[in-house]
């Protein structure tokens, strides 16, 4: 066995490597389509994105993957007919829906709610906001690519309050418990206790949240100066619910229409100062910190006993006429618009739906983005399919 | 509410629905009524929320109505046939609304004046007003179907439309679905 | 090996006497087929797919409380070329149907689809709309059905455990009816993806995948 002989071997020439300046590196125009089949689309959504490298130059949302003819229906059938499919609408918050629609119906007719009816409604859409916005702050940090963990902790949280809406109503998610004139029926009893104690105990999740989230670096990184929505734009594009306060524009539904019984309540109105990803990822937060204080005043001011339901909902049958009924829904301004002919069914039903309509700027904010941040921004919109296409 | 009293004396064209309380703009003035409502300080409606069409078919109902020497006359009530677009327009700087303006246009040639120019927040609800009605928008930059497929020719959300028959097999059927299923499958009528 | 298959099928031409023999000194004897199936329905990978309301009840039954890892099924691939299981959880539109069948095709075999609420197994309460389709089924064979609107998580684990019980008794060579059925030949095992139609899709069903019992009516 010889031993090669280090003197008389040839040294290694070091390799001359040509560092590439990347000055003539030009970037192409590559047409991207996302969806509807993507994981973070939040359902069948699709954006046709045309990108300059990694940069966006051009967003086109493309609809209808997911329309169910849902207007169509109501028309078709019976006005309580309709309180069901209100439900899938935004599947997330069935019981805001019912009350919207409720709430559009009543004002056709002309009918008057009990005042424990008002209370129950409140509280349960208290509960659908809190529920709402923890799962959406999971899905947007999902997004962000801390996968799974803090939707697991928001969906956590969300469980106990899907309990109580099944208690009352059978139903975890599809509820359909408002009715024109009330509630179906009274809480059961205990229900009032068990509340209490979800909402005693949520603020404590959400400090949980807040220490595990908003002082994230990587959050941080990638929310703030992302997708900012101009306050102007945001109100000429009709934008509505937290992403238009996220801009900065002190508009609540709950404060200007004072629907229910909101005028009752002592709560704040979160708003945000830049408009960016990052504001409206916090504006949830205190939101939802706002709902638990509405919903400490309403559980201890509900009337203990009283009617919950005037029952008118059956053969209801309304004057000729139209009504256009809105309340703030977590999404946004979800509004109904009814026409009567005087028979059993809607002549015109429509849903001015909250997601559409705040997706009208989503090619504005994600102009000069890196297509990285379009899911972001998508997320931080925060949208429902079954209500951007009914 | 909003006091459109002055609104009809400053545009004279425009027609006054008493039933909705709805302004009733002609296809011309639709721009110039728009922005007059937007940027006049007084109402500063700033904000379009709902935008949507109605369809109306001409109807025909007839009705017996006592006279006062008891005797049963037959009154017919007509409507004609129409389209209406529909706006809620309401004001985030002032808070108040909504006042709601209508554009009204015929079933055979329906034409309205869009108003994605002034209300950026109209562009989808348009788009999807002339996918599902077949209202056509002047002016509006990108009119497509939005929620059908380009290739669909149909407009859904009329009162005439007429949905393709493509029923569902059902456990016990009866009535129309029987009589479809048997034209869809080609089956032998029912035992008798 | 913490759980070791028990075989309870007879393996012909194995003696069961010396099978069970064997079994007490550790050595498990066992077909193929059955380690195949084995692995398979402990290791399902759903496509993550979520249509509509079924998806949020799908992603519930992934999370902290109902936790759908005990199955082995956690894994939700977002791509379909490396999914086996296709959970079609929510109402299929006429426009999104082209798209379902697509995935489908993509998807690897053996491939799995479960039906997951009313919309996908017939159009539920959508049924009536013009562009919803009236079952998934339509276009695509479908292993388990599960009614319920939206079905509760519970629903869907018991649907997945019956999935579970098909694969067991599956044969590795693909199920007989597939097989002999000439339209799904090997030289093309894609399903026909409809076309968007001026009035509804072209064809509006696929009659291989799915034929209607003929229709009677007792008087």
């Amino acid at each position: 066995m010889s031993v090669p002989d280090s003197t008389s071997s040839p040294a290694i020439a070091p390799r001359e490597y040509e560092v590439y300046s990347g000055d003539d590196l030009g970037t192409n125009v590559l047409e991207v389509s996302m969806g509807p089949q993507h994981p973070s689309t939040h359902g069948v959504f699709r954006m046709n994105v045309t990108l300059d490298g990694e940069t966006v130059v051009k967003l086109k949302p493309v609809f209808g993957y997911l329309h169910r003819n849902h207007e169509k229906l109501g028309e078709g059938m019976t006005y309580l007919g309709s309180m069901p499919y209100t439900d899938r609408l935004d599947y997330f918050c069935s019981m805001t829906n019912n009350w919207a629609y409720a709430l559009t119906a009543e004002k056709l007719a002309g009918i008057a709610v009990p005042e424990r009816a008002e209370y129950i409604r409140v509280i349960m859409a208290e509960l659908t906001r809190l529920q709402n916005h923890a799962s959406l702050m999971g899905f947007l940090t999902n997004d962000l690519g801390a996968s799974g963990t803090p939707l697991l902790y928001a969906m956590r949280e969300r469980e106990h309050i899907l309990d109580l809406f099944e208690w009352v109503s059978g139903a975890r998610m599809m509820c359909n418990y408002m009715r024109f004139g009330g509630v179906r029926n009274d809480l059961p009893e205990g229900w009032l206790e068990q509340c209490k104690k979800v909402v005693d105990a949520f603020p404590a999740f959400l400090d949980e949240f807040d220490a595990l989230l908003t002082g994230n670096e990587i959050i941080q990184a990638r929310c703030q100066n992302v997708g900012i929505l101009p306050r102007d734009l945001a109100i000429n594009a009709s934008i509505t619910g937290p992403c238009l306060r996220a801009s900065g524009v002190n508009y609540d539904i709950r404060k200007v229409d004072k629907y229910g019984i909101y005028d009752r309540f002592n709560f704040q109105v979160p708003l945000g100062e830049v408009g960016d990803c990052y504001d409206r990822f916090m504006l949830r937060l205190l939101e939802m910190r706002e709902s638990v204080k509405i919903l400490k005043q309403a559980l201890s001011q509900i009337p203990a006993s009283g009617p919950t339901l005037d029952a008118k909902s059956r053969n209801f049958r309304p004057k000729p006429g139209e009504a256009y009924g809105r309340i703030e829904s977590p999404k946004g301004e979800l509004g109904f618009y009814l026409i009567s002919d005087g028979g059993p069914k809607p002549y015109r039903y429509r849903i001015r739906p909250p997601s559409f309509i705040n997706l009208t700027v989503l090619e504005d904010m994600c102009l000069g983005q890196k297509i990285a941040d379009t899911v972001i921004i998508l997320g931080s919109i925060d949208i429902v399919l079954g209500e951007v296409d009914r | 509410m909003i006091d459109i009293a002055p609104i009809l004396a400053r545009f004279p064209s425009l027609a006054h629905d008493p039933a909705a309380n709805a302004l009733i703009v002609p296809a011309h003035l639709a721009l110039e009524v728009a922005r007059y409502l937007r940027d006049n300080p007084a109402y500063l409606l700033d904000y379009a929320s709902n935008v949507t069409g109605v369809d109306y078919l001409a109807t025909e109902k007839k009705s017996k109505v006592k006279q006062a020497d008891g005797v049963y006359k037959e009154i017919v009530t007509k409507t004609e046939a129409g389209m209406e677009v529909v706006y809620h327009l309401y004001s985030m700087h002032l808070g108040h609304g909504p006042l709601v303006l209508k554009q009204r246009t015929s079933r055979e040639k329906p034409v309205v004046t869009s108003l994605t120019p002034v209300y950026r927040g109209a562009e989808f609800q348009e788009r999807e007003v002339f996918d599902l009605f077949g209202i056509h928008f002047d002016g509006h930059p990108d009119l497509r179907r939005i929620l059908m497929w380009d290739e669909f020719k149909d407009y859904p959300m009329r009162k005439d439309y007429i949905a393709p028959d493509d029923f569902q097999y059902e456990p016990t059927p009866h009535g129309d679905v029987l009589a479809e299923a048997q034209k869809y499958y080609g089956l032998p009528e029912e035992k008798k | 090996m913490t759980n070791p298959p028990t075989p309870t099928v007879p393996i012909p031409g194995v003696h069961e006497g010396l099978r069970s023999e064997l079994q007490k000194a550790g050595i498990f004897v066992v077909s193929t087929e059955f380690l195949y199936n084995w692995g398979r329905k402990n290791s399902i990978w759903p496509l993550g797919f979520g249509i509509a309301c079924c998806a949020i009840e799908m992603i519930c039954t992934a999370a902290s409380r109902f936790d759908l890892a005990r199955f082995g099924a956690e894994v939700f691939r977002p791509s379909p070329r490396q999914a086996d299981l296709m959970i079609v959880a929510g109402t299929v539109t006429k426009k999104m149907a082209p798209q379902v069948v697509r995935l489908y095709n993509q998807m690897p075999e053996p491939k799995y689809v479960i039906a997951m609420g009313a919309c996908a197994i017939s159009g539920g309460p959508f049924k009536q709309g013009y562009n919803v389709l009236k079952g998934v089924d339509r276009y695509i064979p479908v292993d388990v059905h599960i009614p319920g609107c939206p079905p509760r998580p519970e629903a869907l684990l018991h649907a997945l455990i019956t999935l579970q019980r098909k694969i067991e008794t599956q044969r590795t060579l693909g199920s007989a009816e597939r097989r002999n059925n000439p339209a799904y030949s090997d030289d093309s095992r894609d399903f026909p993806v409809p076309q968007y139609g001026e009035h509804d899709l072209v064809p509006a069903y696929n009659r291989d995948v799915w034929k209607a019992r003929p229709v009677t009516r007792e008087s």
